[in-house]
């Protein structure tokens, strides 16, 4: 292996990236766009739920409990009706998520010691904000009807590594991940499919490059592009959105690394398999976004996966890197607890890289 | 216009892609792995959450708490740890999700008649797994040994999806996203290749004119399009039992005026991009916004209110509540109308102006 030649393969690949201002804007635009998507509009905190309150009993102590979920946050209501003759409509056109039924004698059933019913109506479509909606009002109604009185048990409940529960700061650190295979995807698995179409591999065949250096050559150049995206989502994910890193900035240095290699040399081999551009897209993007994306952790927590995806999920690495960054991130841990995750990510990145060597070799030859 | 040439060009396009055993492959495999994977993945309910039970006043009352937390079908117990520096090092490893300690004194205040604290540490890095754990926790705890003695019932009754399942909420949105991203990126990719190789001049010295040109190209993937479709909904109501309540007219007709916004973006983004490469990545960031801003996991209710309005140009949002409308609420024509304008008014406007490009283009 020549490092010369190397040198030579990467800069021929650095200029046909620079060269198409389109795929070098996207190369760099995408982590931005990611970043201000997840970081500024995307956000699974539920507050705010669109909420009816229909108070058949309006009295004093029923326009109380109204006004009791009128000042809350988690509810937005979107008036105060009579009957229930629009819920139906309102929640078939999605313009309600619950309805808060309030019936006749109610304050009288209360003046009696009875157990009063408040009855809540929910289009569950969403089930995710329709339990936490649940939860929410049975609280809000349950403290209520405590008064004055201090309850039996009380739940102290205190949060740590992300006090504020912002989902926010849960999705970010995750996100580099997937922009690092989104970069991965798009670019490397193209190149050698393009090479292949366009004819150019039997040009480089007839060089005396090896298959290690064209495959080196082609991963540097994008490595490179890859560290910059790297840097910009941190940069942008601690000043602008303010998530805390509390880990060692070596330490996700090094793993990013080592994670960018091993999913460039997966879009060299998919390339390397696939032939076509539009193929090395398709496999690129269902072997490696669509499990970085799904089957990691980044969003949908793997314990709420069927034992045989959550066995799955081990043989992709984005699920460690994501383990990875999120401890550093949000815990702040070190190589300590972390050394079983980085570990799997350099076999990985080793396995695949030989045997994208491997590949490209066999189409060299 | 000839029909003729149309339905020839039609069946050159069909042959292209059928010709080749991947690319076969890629119409048929991608679109229901594509939802297996999501509909057993894509989950945000919570059950079976790891906790761990520290019981330092060993007690009966304590152990009816231990019994409420052991018997929920939302949690498990699986660690008792008897130390705090145990307890911290299963929070900091990620074993469990949370600690409920109960401390000395426990039933001496519940029998004194004092608030008796139950203290809760939550590991909030995954923070809508927090939320809801943390409130059933409160919920359960807030519930204990309380008498009827000014109590309140409340009664929820769930609509559409009574087992309050996340995955009967996420398919529709799969299936739109298996349908977008495939007549996208057919549409776009067929006529860029005929570019990059060359084969486009070869067409344009043919008598063909280029509206049936973009006929010819774009009328296949609508049908490889609602293909997948149909394969795409038979393997949800198969494999995952999502319920499906409306009508399949319904949904047929709305997925063809969908389909104009699709397939006009495809022919837009042909008609910007000179190669492949180009044209899968401007699809790919014209796809990935759309659909993230769709509503399909995260509500358009909680963007900020900017965001919110550039949303009301995204017929991906159009076509979500349409699908989710058909199966879960199983509401037509006379809920849904205002969705299917929106969505045949944005996408007459984008195909006309792609067409416009496009004849320019090619003149």
């Amino acid at each position: 292996m020549k490092l010369r030649r190397v040198g030579a393969m990467a800069r021929k690949e650095w200029l046909h990236i620079v060269r198409d201002p389109r795929s070098l804007g996207m190369a760099l635009m995408v982590p931005l766009l990611m970043l201000i998507l997840f970081g500024y509009a995307l956000s699974l905190d539920v507050d705010q739920i669109p909420t009816l309150i229909v108070d058949q009993d309006a009295t004093p102590t029923s326009r109380a409990l109204c006004a009791k979920f009128e000042g809350s946050r988690y509810f937005a209501i979107r008036g105060v009706d009579p009957s229930t003759t629009r819920v139906d409509g309102l929640i078939d056109r999605g313009d309600i998520i619950l309805a808060v039924v309030i019936p006749t004698g109610f304050e009288r059933d209360i003046n009696r010691r009875a157990q009063p019913g408040v009855q809540l109506l929910l289009d569950a479509s969403d089930s995710n904000t329709a339990s936490i909606a649940i939860n929410y009002a049975e609280a809000l109604v349950g403290q209520w009807a405590m008064g004055g009185f201090a309850p039996l048990t009380e739940a102290r409940v205190r949060v740590w590594c992300n006090e504020d529960l912002k989902s926010r700061n849960y999705i970010i650190p995750g996100l580099i991940a997937v922009i690092l295979v989104i970069i991965a995807a798009l670019l490397t698995s193209l190149t050698i499919a393009r090479e292949w179409e366009n004819g150019s591999m039997e040009q480089l065949l007839s060089t005396p490059l090896r298959p290690a250096e064209i495959v080196l050559g082609k991963l540097a150049a994008y490595f490179a592009f890859g560290a910059i995206d790297v840097v910009t989502s941190v940069l942008v994910s601690v000043l602008v959105f303010d998530v805390p890193l509390r880990g060692n900035l070596i330490f996700l240095a090094f793993t990013s690394g080592l994670f960018l290699f091993g999913a460039l040399s997966w879009g060299v081999f998919l390339s390397a398999v696939a032939r076509t551009q539009l193929l090395a897209y398709q496999m690129g993007m269902l072997t490696s976004f669509l499990p970085a994306f799904l089957l990691s952790g980044f969003i949908y927590s793997i314990d709420g996966m069927p034992r045989p995806i959550q066995i799955v999920t081990h043989a992709f690495p984005a699920r460690y890197f994501i383990a990875i960054l999120k401890a550093l991130y949000l815990k702040g841990e070190g190589l300590h607890l972390l050394w079983v995750e980085v570990l799997f990510l350099a076999a990985y990145s080793a396995v695949i890289f030989v045997a994208a060597t491997r590949k490209v070799g066999t189409k060299v030859a | 216009m000839n029909w003729d040439r149309i339905a020839t060009i039609l069946r050159k396009e069909l042959r292209q892609v059928f010709r080749e055993p991947r690319m076969r492959a890629m119409v048929i495999i991608p679109p229901v792995m594509q939802l297996i994977i999501f509909g057993l993945a894509v989950n945000l309910d919570v059950e079976n959450a790891r906790i761990a039970w520290m019981d330092q006043d060993r007690s009966p009352a304590s152990r009816e708490l231990e019994a409420a937390l052991g018997n929920s079908r939302y949690f498990q117990i699986v660690a008792r740890p008897s130390t705090d520096s145990e307890a911290q090092q299963l929070l900091d490893s990620g074993r469990v999700l949370g600690i409920v300690r109960v401390g000395v004194g426990f039933s001496e205040d519940l029998a004194r008649g004092r608030t008796a604290p139950v203290q809760i540490l939550m590991d909030g890095t995954n923070s809508n797994d927090t939320n809801i754990v943390s409130a059933y926790l409160t919920r359960i705890v807030g519930g204990l040994g309380r008498t009827g003695q000014g109590k309140l019932r409340t009664e929820s009754r769930a609509w559409f999806n009574a087992e309050l399942k996340s995955r009967n909420y996420f398919i529709p949105g799969v299936v739109m996203n298996i349908i977008t991203l495939i007549t996208l990126m057919l549409t776009a990719m067929a006529i860029v290749r005929e570019k990059e190789l060359g084969t486009m001049e070869q067409l344009m010295v043919t008598p063909i004119r280029p509206i049936e040109l973009m006929l010819g190209k774009t009328i296949p993937f609508a049908i490889i399009g609602l293909l997948d479709m149909a394969l795409a909904v038979t393997t949800a109501l198969i494999v995952f039992h999502v319920p499906f309540r409306g009508t399949v007219a319904m949904l047929f007709g709305a997925s063809c005026v969908f389909l104009l916004s699709t397939l006009g973006a495809g022919l837009f983004l042909s008609t910007v991009s000179r190669t492949q490469q180009q044209a899968l990545m401007s699809s790919f960031f014209f796809f990935t916004p759309a659909f993230m801003l769709s509503g399909f996991t995260f509500p358009i209710r909680n963007m900020p209110e900017v965001v919110q309005w550039v949303t009301y140009v995204n017929p991906l949002r159009y076509f979500i509540e349409v699908l989710r409308g058909v199966f879960l609420k199983g509401v037509g024509v006379e809920v849904l109308w205002p969705q299917l304008l929106a969505m045949g008014t944005i996408g007459l406007v984008v195909l006309l102006l792609s067409v416009n490009r496009f004849q320019k283009r090619l003149d």
